[in-house]
């Protein structure tokens, strides 16, 4: 089963390699990683998306809580919680394309983010589920590049991942 | 008080009680070496390869409860120590590595010895440190020291840029009183709640087993498990890496489980309806085949590390803490109770662990014609009273070793459970020599392992650590041949130890004491006579059975109750 993990760590150097080096050396799934800082500067919060069946999802959590810079570990998945990720896509962008792109940007809320005469950069948000949407919905034979964040949760409600 | 880095490191070791560094110098340390010179509040042991000063700081940690200190150079010096960080890693033994890094303005360009230390040694340390400034180093050795041997203990290193130690470059010096880590705030007593079920289930046990392993050692609580064993009356086994932690000569004590433990340890696993491990980690080599492990248990699991918990074996009562306060709660909470295990079950229990023991399962031939390394360790344990700290190495003389030496004591038993690493015994012997000088030393070793640290012999003549090393030479890799033996239908590749070196001369040639024993009837009086000279190094190289295997044997895919005996057993008397 898929499962989102939100870790905060130190924001220091070397601190995503331990997380990265970790889930190579034991053998976990990464389908995405995020870091970036967050309001307070000496901390990073990273967003994994992993896999796995539920023992080895514990020995992720407690694996990972293990690293002495990680403050944190939340696995998202158990509480209500929201994910988006950002993907720009690069598509080809002529003749009927031009109108039938448009239209399904619109369609997904997605924002054109440059024009050119043959192409057209999509900037789309949302579940990764929807992104992946987009893309079946426009189809390979239009996609010149795509980019996408890896997603980045946080839990519903009162529930913070704060020091 | 204003210092150089160099000088720094010196006095924040003294502040943390360091005796010893053992190390090796070279370019990128030699702001360090000239500053130790300068001082004289630790002492330097020389190492003749940098791998040894990890062992040796290793050996001082597992027989002094301290965290052990090494020091080497960057580049080649730094990635000598690895096997070692990964020796202490996988035993959870605290200790500071320091290491030497090139310049700060020449990391990354590719300088000479240059190495990325920090990323070799990630995933074989509890944690590292690159110190950037001057005035980070004294709190970050002070951290260092910190998480080395707080919670599960392990090692920690530090790589330290050279200009950081130059002489000329100096800060005003204080070692910080306190740390405080928010990201590291590791558990300590046990949760009550869990600790009354757990007690609960014991007293209600008929067929109990206490399993202890290294983290009673770690974590001093080898009076409390002793004293919880009395109290229930239960059978108890230890793990390798726990052997001392209960008296192994108290007749609950059913010896070591595991691979090579004793049959009635294994069957009692086996059978067991409620299983207490106290600091164990349900390693491979102790659970055989997970699938039939203790089929029948109710599994209580106390340890410090939560990751050790459910991570092999589904636990029903798991208590994350400190061994040592979690079963003084466990003692209070029984003493409170007047329930205990029903008299009748526990008589019928202990029956039938007494007909497990009955077999015999370390029976080995007495009356062969040629030295059998089961008599060479009993022969040490008569001659030591049993009062001796072993170091041992890898492979079948550390079974021999672990199976007939009687630890009564923690810390006695000091070897590579984990890693396995062959080349720990002599330098580990040399750690723990200098930490108890007056105390009999012994390592235990084979031809094998014994050449891949065997350049030590020259640091223990110029400190004159009188180590007694009894080399078991069967001119095999005895347990690869073993295996080969029974796994691969005696092709031995590459276990025969041709052109070994004359271990007598090569003594001597060290300026140690080298003996030769080759009759059985010799062997009592060379190991007497090796302990007798109290101040010299005795290379004791005895020559024994080059077919004798391992007994008794769970083979891999098999479990507890699938031990493979000796087959020539019954011919013993």
């Amino acid at each position: 089963m898929r499962h989102t993990i939100s870790i905060l760590i130190e924001n220091e150097s070397g601190a995503l390699s331990r997380v990265a080096g970790l889930y190579s050396a034991r053998g976990y799934n990464i389908e995405s990683l995020t870091v970036a800082p967050t309001d307070d500067p000496s901390l990073s919060r990273m967003t994994v998306v992993t896999s796995g069946p539920d023992h080895v999802i514990e020995q992720i959590t407690k694996q990972t809580n293990k690293l002495i810079e990680v403050v944190k570990v939340v696995d998202l998945t158990n509480t209500a919680h929201v994910t988006r990720e950002l993907m720009l896509i690069k598509l080809r962008a002529i003749g009927a394309a031009r109108e039938e792109v448009k239209r399904l940007t619109d369609i997904f809320r997605g924002k054109i983010v440059d024009v050119t005469e043959t192409t057209y950069v999509v900037e789309i948000t949302g579940e990764c589920g929807k992104l992946d949407a987009f893309v079946s919905a426009v189809g390979q034979g239009q996609i010149l590049e795509v980019v996408r964040s890896g997603a980045s949760g946080m839990a519903r409600g009162e529930k913070s991942l704060k020091v | 008080m204003e210092l150089s880095g160099g000088e720094i490191l010196f006095a924040s070791l003294k502040e943390e009680g360091v005796e010893f560094v053992f190390g090796y110098p070279g370019g990128a340390v030699l702001h360090i070496y000239d500053a130790l010179f300068q001082q004289d509040d630790i002492k330097h042991i020389l190492v003749r390869h940098e791998q040894a000063a990890a062992h040796a700081a290793d050996g001082y940690a597992r027989s002094t409860g301290k965290p052990g200190v090494c020091l080497a150079t960057s580049g080649p010096g730094a990635t000598n120590i690895v096997t070692g960080l990964a020796t202490a890693y996988m035993d959870s033994i605290p200790m500071v590595a320091i290491t030497g890094q090139v310049n700060q303005a020449m990391i990354g360009t590719d300088a000479f010895q240059e190495c990325d230390i920090i990323g070799i040694s990630r995933p074989c340390v509890k944690h590292n440190f690159l110190v950037t400034s001057l005035e980070d180093l004294a709190p970050t050795i002070k951290k260092a020291f910190h998480i080395a041997t707080t919670g599960r203990p392990g090692p920690v290193l530090i790589d330290i840029p050279k200009n950081i130690t130059a002489p000329d470059v100096r800060v005003p010096f204080e070692y910080p009183k306190e740390v405080s880590i928010r990201s590291y705030n590791p558990v300590t007593g046990g949760h009550l709640g869990q600790v009354r079920k757990a007690v609960d289930q014991l007293v209600k046990a008929k067929r109990p087993v206490i399993y202890f392993g290294g983290g009673v050692v770690l974590g001093e609580a080898s009076a409390e498990l002793t004293q919880l064993g009395k109290e229930l009356g239960y059978p108890v086994t230890g793990t390798l890496m726990g052997l001392g932690a209960y008296p192994a000569s108290d007749e609950q004590f059913v010896g070591m489980l595991g691979m090579h433990g004793t049959y009635e340890a294994n069957m009692a696993m086996h059978e067991c309806d409620v299983l207490l491990c106290v600091g164990a980690r349900f390693d491979d080599r102790v659970t055989g085949e997970l699938k039939t492990f203790c089929p029948h248990a109710r599994v209580i699991h106390i340890d410090i590390d939560p990751a050790s918990i459910a991570k092999n074996v589904a636990v029903d009562i798991p208590i994350v803490g400190d061994v040592r306060k979690v079963l003084q709660e466990m003692l209070a909470c029984l003493a409170e109770s007047n329930a205990r295990a029903d008299a009748g079950d526990m008589t019928a229990w202990w029956k039938q662990i007494n007909v497990w023991r009955d077999v015999d399962s370390y029976a080995y031939d007495r009356n062969s014609g040629t030295i059998k390394p089961q008599r060479v360790i009993e022969v040490l344990y008569e001659a030591t009273h049993g009062e001796a700290f072993v170091t041992s190495d890898v492979g079948q003389h550390q079974m021999f070793a672990a199976q007939f030496y009687k630890f009564n004591k923690p810390r006695r038993w000091v070897n590579s459970g984990g890693l396995g690493t062959m080349g720990f015994g002599l330098p580990a012997a040399m750690g723990v020599k200098m930490a108890h000088p007056d105390a009999d030393v012994a390592c235990v070793t084979g031809e094998g392992s014994i050449q891949m640290c065997i350049q030590e012999l020259a640091t223990c003549k110029q400190y004159n650590m009188p180590i007694k090393i009894l080399n078991l030479n069967n001119g095999y890799l005895g347990m690869v041949r073993q295996w080969q033996e029974f796994n691969y239908d005696g092709r031995y590749s590459s276990s025969y130890v041709d052109a070994l070196p004359d271990f007598v001369k090569l003594a001597e040639a060290y300026g140690h004491v080298g003996i030769q024993v080759k009759d059985p009837a010799d062997l009592e009086g060379a190991i007497k006579e090796a302990f007798a000279l109290k101040d010299r190094l005795v290379f004791l190289d005895i020559l024994t059975d080059p077919e004798e295997n391992v007994y008794p044997m769970i083979e891999a895919g098999k479990g507890h109750h699938e031990m493979r005996l000796n087959p020539k057993r019954s011919e013993f008397n």
